[in-house]
């Protein structure tokens, strides 16, 4: 065990998550505040269900190796209904937090929407299960030791650092999703996220099978990921769009540019059909209708310069 | 949400005494042998003066601004008309919202104190190695019975806790009766010994590590740099980014000395009933601390420099004069000049000097209402900043302060949890997280509740019920799952 393999299985467990947390989270205190809070209600559920199987383990006999392995596996669905449990709470208390913003705010608008809240307490929950999951493994593969010297598989590094990443993926959309089902009473949607947390933590029983416990896993990563982001108004074109994007301004800008126009309309941006934002401006005395030029690049100014060249030549310019 | 009315607050927490505690070499000798020995008394706690904003309020409520970064990201226009509100409704939105704000900037530096102390237990084996015990612990806990080791234990804690109770009381008779200069000297020789003595004993170990070959000359001048850079910029004037390094540095030197020196169960007592003392301290009417707090707003003085923690820079608030006297004394168009000055000037010395409490700095606002509203060129001076000056004017001013003793003690047992938990990572992880939780919480019952908090008992609490909770019921069930490569 090297160098190679803790940096290698760090970054493979952590990479994303890491990407998302710098670029998403870090520059807002609120949402860092939120991941942490996050991180500490997935610690008590890890906390009652461990009591819960601790007890369940000393009332039992050490001995006896296969009802301690259904204790583990008792041991491990109910911590998966736990933490849905905890993710529950922690909605309840999101909600009043922002109920509480709302109120106090000057406009009626709370700095950060229930969906942010709900994309950054997932990746709370799952950097904190990612976090006890490898943490420790991390460590011991900076020791020495041959992996699998007693016949295990030799790949246990790497395969749990891939399910690790996937576990933190995972616990993010179920956030997203789980909020949104809460949200809109949309119940089979939080039925949806615990199946899935139930199937996903099941199929790791498969272990070292690994075939049969990250095949399903990343294929209901992607599937939930896809969910997720329909569910937050994405769509293919806005993805396509972006992977597009000549200029790499990142989409807060283009929400910004739309909540200053409908300050209304919810943070999901619409989807336009022809791929440009459209909107009409009521001026005294013309009416202008302009569009976005450019998709990637809502600077004001390109704006601006976009609303003048749709101005007739001669006529009174208005600043946009 | 039931908020009350309230500005923006000074979050202020009274400075707290650092230990220094013998070192083995002086392990046997009675404390005043020594004679400069400062001792360890933590009176932590937050507070906050809001009372000035409540006059501020009256001139600022048109520059107020709710564009902070996160209302930036998250879509909000940046230039709002000038709005007038229910005075309540912005006060307690500024109030969330600074306080998101300022959890951050409490959040930073505690993370990294602890990073500092975790990171040394993990790869210098000298702070987790027994070399005897300090002179306020004598009985050793290497007992045969385990009663006995919990006898021993307590007595431990309780001799240290005594020895603390009356230090503090003892700081605070030498507040009462102003003999400023013996404080200040004590502070100024316990700061030496930790930026000389113990960052050498650091230094040493560090290299003996990592099998470094380095000679006196090279070492006698780094530390010689070092610890005058640190007693100019703690004690006097320096970048603030420097003088945060250093305190957190002194906090870990401190942190580390506690735990290589405590043995394990008086460590957990002693930190459990120090957060138990700091809450009777602050709260109680009689507690050391709350009238070390009520007698320097009394007389309107700051509270000691280099005791605290200050995360920003005070851009109307001069506070240039250690002497306190002297401050009282300062006519006032001299320091509003200064202030107007200092509106330019980003590395104002004041935030040391403002103590926990800037109760002069509030008295001057107070009776400069008028003026500063008025005079022209205080109001150039914050308009030519960058755009969000006029919002970031209350808040950055107002930055956050947290005394050195909550790093302190935050560290130990985070640095603890590291050094003995049979659950490793896992438990330092989840007594970190406790602790940023405390602090969150502990913020805001400061926002509701709107005077002096003490930082301890919540976080503390908290870690402790990770820490054994973690140790004892998480580890197995994780190393059971790590075992079978189960995921949860």
């Amino acid at each position: 065990m090297t160098l190679a393999v803790f940096f290698g299985c760090t970054f493979i467990a952590f990479g994303p998550a890491l990407g998302l947390f710098l670029f998403t989270v870090l520059r807002d205190p609120l949402r860092i505040i939120i991941l942490i809070a996050g991180a500490f209600f997935w610690l008590v559920s890890l906390l009652l269900s461990s009591l819960v199987w601790f007890i369940a383990v000393k009332a039992s006999d050490p001995g006896d190796e296969p009802l301690q392995k259904g204790l583990l596996i008792f041991g491990v669905l109910f911590s998966v209904l736990l933490q849905e449990a905890f993710r529950f709470l922690y909605y309840k208390l999101l909600r009043k937090a922002i109920e509480g913003l709302v109120a106090l705010s000057e406009d009626g608008c709370s700095p950060i929407s229930i969906q942010q809240m709900a994309y950054v307490a997932g990746l709370g929950f799952g950097l904190m299960s990612g976090a006890f999951s490898m943490i420790n493994l991390l460590a011991d593969a900076l020791g020495p030791g041959t992996v699998g010297i007693h016949g295990d598989s030799q790949l246990y590094f790497l395969t749990s650092a891939f399910m690790t990443m996937v576990m933190i993926f995972l616990h993010t959309f179920w956030g997203i999703l789980f909020f949104h089902g809460c949200e809109t009473q949309h119940w089979w949607e939080m039925a949806a996220v615990i199946l899935t947390h139930l199937i996903v933590s099941g199929s790791t029983f498969w272990n070292p099978l690994y075939v049969g416990s990250l095949v399903p896993s990343y294929l209901l990563m992607f599937a939930t990921g896809a969910w997720a982001y329909v569910l937050s108004g994405g769509c293919t074109q806005n993805l396509l769009q972006s992977l597009r994007a000549e200029r790499d301004k990142p989409p807060a800008r283009i929400l910004r540019v739309h909540q200053e126009l409908s300050p209304s309309a919810a943070p999901c941006l619409p989807c336009p059909p022809s791929g440009a934002v459209s909107w009409d401006l009521q001026l005294p005395s013309l009416q202008y209708h302009f569009s976005l030029l450019e998709w990637g690049s809502p600077d004001l100014s390109l704006l601006e310069a976009g609303v003048r060249g749709l101005l007739q030549p001669g006529s009174s310019q208005q600043t946009v | 949400m039931c908020l009350k009315r309230k500005d923006l607050f000074c979050v202020a927490i009274i400075g707290f005494h650092r230990a220094v505690p013998m070192t083995e070499l002086s392990a046997h000798l009675p404390q005043f042998q020594h004679g400069q020995l400062t001792e360890n008394f933590p009176d932590n706690h937050l507070s906050n003066t809001n009372d000035n904003s409540e006059r501020r309020r009256h001139d600022n409520s048109e520059r107020r601004r709710n564009d902070n970064p996160e209302s930036e990201t998250n879509g909000q226009p940046q230039n709002r008309a000038q709005q007038v509100v229910e005075q309540d409704e912005e006060d307690e939105e500024l109030t969330l919202k600074y306080g998101a704000k300022h959890v951050i900037m409490l959040f930073a530096p505690v993370t990294l104190c602890m990073v500092v102390v975790v990171a040394t237990i993990k790869s210098v084996s000298f702070y987790t190695r027994k070399d005897g015990q300090l002179i306020y612990t004598p009985f050793t806990e290497d007992t045969d019975t385990v009663g006995q080791r919990a006898l021993n234990s307590i007595l431990n804690a309780a001799i240290m806790i005594s020895v603390i109770i009356v230090m503090t009381i003892l700081l605070v008779v030498l507040y009462k009766y102003r003999c400023y200069k013996v404080i200040h000297g004590w502070l100024i020789i316990s700061s030496l010994l930790l930026l000389f003595f113990f960052s050498f004993i650091y230094l040493g170990e560090v290299f003996k590590t990592y099998n470094v070959a380095m000679d006196y000359i090279t070492l006698a001048l780094m530390i010689w740099n070092f610890g005058v850079v640190g007693m100019i910029c703690i004690h006097w004037k320096g970048p603030l980014r420097l003088q945060q390094a250093y305190l957190i540095m002194i906090s870990a030197l401190m942190a580390l000395v506690f735990i290589k020196y405590l043995p394990e169960w008086t460590a957990w007592l002693i930190l459990a009933v120090i957060s138990v003392y700091d809450l009777v301290a602050v709260l109680c009417p009689k507690g050391p601390l709350r009238m070390l707090v009520e007698t320097a707003q009394e007389r309107n003085e700051t509270l000691f420099p280099a005791l605290i923690y200050s995360s920003t820079m005070i851009w109307l608030v001069n506070m240039a004069e250690e002497d306190p006297e002297a401050q009282r004394k300062a006519s006032k168009s001299s320091t509003y000049d200064k202030q107007a000055a200092a509106n330019q000037i980003q590395n104002e010395d004041a935030d040391m000097d403002d103590g926990g409490f800037n109760p002069e700095w509030e008295q001057q606002r107070n009776s400069r209402i008028g003026p500063l509203e008025s005079t022209p060129e205080s109001r150039a001076a914050v308009q030519a900043l960058p755009s969000n000056s006029q919002a970031s004017e209350d808040p950055e001013e107002r930055g956050v302060k947290l005394g050195l003793g909550d790093f302190i003690f935050y560290s130990v047992l985070v640095g603890k949890a590291s050094a003995t938990a049979s659950g490793d990572w896992n438990t330092t992880l989840a007594c970190f997280v406790a602790i940023l939780i405390g602090l969150c919480l502990t913020l805001l019952l400061l926002a509701i509740f709107k005077k002096a908090l003490p930082a301890l008992p919540i976080s503390i609490t908290f870690g402790l019920v990770f820490y054994f909770a973690t140790d004892n019921l998480v580890q197995p069930f994780m190393d059971q799952l790590a075992f079978h490569q189960f995921y949860i």
